[in-house]
């Protein structure tokens, strides 16, 4: 038995050789990618027909369904079909492989710059300037996201921003104020944090402050001046003295509660989205999060003692870390114009208006406050403002919802690089490592540093090389 | 043609028309298959063969492969990742096997003594395969959570201050191996019908000659069912090696987190992330042709050992 196995093995060890050499002599390679050409001029009065298929995009609420009962109107002789759910990478590569992208798809902004890097989409200049979309009117900090080598390869939609949470009667029983854990003063937060945290019999019962490692790292080292990458997205920066001191400082805080592993530990298992929530609860203290996570809490725990106010870097600036959705055209689209004409519609001001009118509505029947839409618009994020936000019913609330637009006015974003997820790893297998206690911030960083620095120069020297 | 007896070959002749009856035979048997074997060539040689080429080239999926000869092989020897995952992937299954085949062998041997109602655990132990992969990477984080988990309360019941299973790094193996005992039940099952094939005049020859039961479990029962004993060993490796689903759901993909741990960091989680968030298809390649050389180099051995330990009716 044993010898009919080892026989097989070295035969199938001789066919794949073979076939791999025969295979290679095959090879062609294109010796690098190469920017896609985009013949299209977008006409914007051009009767549209024809297919489009839209991947990574859904209808689950009104925001979205609003928008795309408009598009389609729009688009009246195209026939429309969406790939529902988050952009499945898998999916969409093995369309990119087999030559028959979708025609467009809704992808994460910090994808743009993988993608566009490799020639997997085009650029959008042509379709802005054709199509008349007032690209202007974006967040200055999400079209740095989708801009690839000077050139706009998305458009983008809603804007996620920080604000900070924090238990107000907790603060009160520690004799702290919401300006003691903005971030504005780090030894504040570590006063806060050790007045907060309670222990019973051993067991960590309130978490004082949780600082969202690894995540909200570029939270932590943009209040400390830093930058975990250069402004046009060649350098690593993460072993600068900003860094390592933001996450000798954002991890040291787990630390004085008994450690990551068990704060994280207590963390998972509270139930975040329901009733059980760590503030209405109060079982933490205070915590940078999504905006999102505002109109979860006003939902699930109205009366909970939560109070909001921006985060701050430490000369006392309210700042966010911005990210968000962006639309792109797949290279190889087969129905570019009809793509163009759906963004447009879809990021128009006029549409976000109706989408927020729904919303508006949807949230008056339930009794519910209106609490802003970030969308990444400018114009329509002021227009929605005016028009639908109003008195949230209690003092919180509406601090809330200040805190939340005066974060979405001062966001910053990390630049499109073509090597966005393997610089993304980098720096977050430092954190965790660190997290994990198997590295000290210095020793964790400096190796993210060169790991990093390897694939940005390697991702950049390949895009130039294929121009 | 040759026919083999007994492991040795001899040459019988035939007469011409039952050669033509042989060839008629073959050619409606190959008819009947034709569609298998068309399905495995192009679902399943086709896409070896080409990994194969493709492990020979850079390769992003979106453009052209790039030959490069064996830089992928040699950037694998450079790459810390690849021999963590490697040791843990090892570990893992150098654990987890003898633990699976040990503990459903034994359910095995409990649901033999259990007479009409092993139907009901029949069904009950094999449910939880049944179980998507990802709800189990789910559950883990639920049931193994450091402070509240199932798991930690029955362990409080009896006075032991349980680990973070989940968050320490020391402990997420440990962690994963537990919870891939969720789903033994398809070995328990397949141990059942070996079992129930030990004869029993064997057993009560060894009863009237004064054996106990654990001499005839030990002596007459294992040995008896050691090709499945084999069998499951072999299967449960292979599936070791390539285990992703439920560490990924767990600490690499779960609710958005960016929380993960090298703890969990396994062989075909490293592949995935090369070929599918790195879009490093070549290197990707390069890396399942490592372990499918590791896998098949295990198997040899373990196909060797078993030549001394396996008993098999009828011979080899």
């Amino acid at each position: 038995m044993s010898s009919t196995i080892r026989s097989s093995v070295f035969k199938m060890g001789g066919v794949a050789a073979a076939v791999a050499l025969v295979a290679t002599g095959c090879a062609t390679g294109t010796g690098g990618p190469e920017e896609p050409e985009v013949t299209s001029s977008f006409p914007p009065d051009a009767e549209l027909s024809g297919e489009l298929t839209v991947m990574g995009f859904g209808t689950s609420d009104e925001i979205g369904q609003t928008r795309y009962d408009l598009a389609t109107e729009e688009l009246a002789n195209v026939d429309v079909s969406l790939v529902e759910g988050q952009l499945n990478i898998q999916q969409f590569l093995s369309a990119v492989a087999t030559g028959e992208p979708p025609q467009l798809i809704y992808a994460d902004r910090n994808q743009i710059g993988t993608f566009a890097s490799r020639g997997a989409i085009m650029p959008l200049d042509k379709c802005i300037s054709g199509e008349g979309i007032e690209i202007d009117n974006f967040l200055d900090t999400a079209v740095e996201q989708v801009t690839f080598d000077g050139k706009a390869y998305g458009v983008p939609e809603f804007n996620q921003v920080q604000v900070l949470f924090a238990n107000s009667e907790l603060l009160s029983e520690a004799n702290m104020e919401l300006s003691d854990v903005d971030g504005s003063d780090w030894d504040r937060i570590e006063a806060a944090a050790e007045a907060m945290v309670k222990r019973e019999n051993g067991d960590l019962k309130v978490i004082g402050y949780d600082t969202k490692l690894p995540e909200f790292l570029p939270l932590w080292v943009h209040a400390n001046g830093g930058a975990l990458i250069s402004e046009d997205g060649r350098t690593a920066q993460l072993n600068s003295p900003e860094v390592v001191e933001a996450l000798t400082f954002a991890s040291s805080i787990y630390d004085l509660q008994g450690g990551f592993s068990e704060v994280k530990a207590y963390r998972d298992s509270t139930d975040f989205f329901g009733a059980g929530n760590q503030f209405a609860t109060g079982t933490l203290g205070a915590m940078p999060m999504e905006q999102w996570y505002i109109n979860v809490l006003n939902d699930v725990s109205p009366d909970a003692p939560v109070t909001f106010t921006t985060f701050k870097s430490k000369d006392g600036e309210p700042f966010s870390y911005s990210s968000g959705s962006t639309w792109a055209i797949p290279a190889g689209s087969s129905n570019p114009e009809a793509a163009c004409r759906f963004i447009k519609t879809m990021t128009a001001t006029e549409s976000w208006m109706a989408a927020a009118e729904a919303r508006a509505t949807e949230r008056e029947k339930a009794g519910k406050p209106f609490t802003g839409l970030f969308t990444a618009n400018v114009e329509a994020d002021r227009k929605i403002k005016e028009t639908f936000v109003e008195d949230a019913g209690a003092e919180n609330w509406n601090a809330a919802i200040d805190a939340a637009y005066e974060a979405n006015d001062n966001g910053f974003a990390l630049p499109a690089n073509p090597a966005d997820a393997q610089f993304q790893t980098a720096w977050q297998d430092a954190v965790n490592s660190v997290l994990n206690g198997q590295q000290d911030p210095q020793e964790a960083l400096d190796q993210a540093q060169e790991k990093a620095q390897s694939v940005l120069d390697k991702a950049w020297e390949s895009w130039e090389s294929g121009d | 043609m040759a026919s083999v007896i007994a492991g040795k070959k001899e040459k019988v002749q035939l007469r011409p028309g039952q050669r033509r009856n042989r060839r008629r035979n073959v050619r409606a048997a190959l008819l009947f298959i034709s569609p298998w074997i068309l399905g495995m060539l192009v679902f399943t040689a086709w896409p070896i063969f080409y990994s194969g080429y493709l492990s020979l080239t850079d390769y992003d999926v979106i453009n052209d492969p790039t030959f490069i000869g064996l830089d992928n092989y040699a950037q694998m020897l450079q790459d810390p990742k690849v021999s963590l995952a490697l040791w843990n992937t090892f570990i893992y299954t150098v654990v987890s096997v003898p633990l699976q085949v040990l503990i459903s062998l034994a359910l095995a041997l409990l649901l033999l003594r259990v007479g009409r109602a092993s139907g009901f655990f029949r069904t009950a132990f094999y449910l939880p395969n049944m179980t998507p992969p990802v709800a189990i990477g789910i559950i883990l984080l639920l049931i193994f959570n450091g402070h509240d988990g199932l798991v930690n309360e029955i362990l409080e019941v009896f006075g032991i201050d349980g680990p973070a299973w989940t968050t320490d790094p020391d402990w997420i193996k440990p962690g994963l191996i537990l919870m891939n005992l969720w789903t033994l039940g398809a070995s328990v099952i397949i141990f059942l019908a070996a079992l129930h094939n030990v004869p029993q005049e064997m057993i009560d020859s060894a009863r009237v000659d004064g054996a106990n039961s654990w001499q005839v479990t030990t002596r007459i029962t294992v040995p008896m069912i050691s090709g499945t004993i084999f069998f499951i060993f072999i299967v449960n490796t292979i599936a070791s090696f390539q285990t992703f689903t439920e560490a990924y759901t767990a600490y690499f993909g779960a609710g958005g987190t960016t929380y993960s741990t090298d703890a969990a960091l396994f062989y075909v989680i490293y592949l995935f992330q090369q070929a599918f968030e790195f879009l490093h298809m070549g290197y990707a390649s390069a890396m399942a042709w490592l372990l499918f050389v590791i896998i098949m180099a295990v198997t040899a051995v373990q196909v060797l050992i078993s030549r001394k330990l396996v008993y098999y009716e009828g011979g080899r």
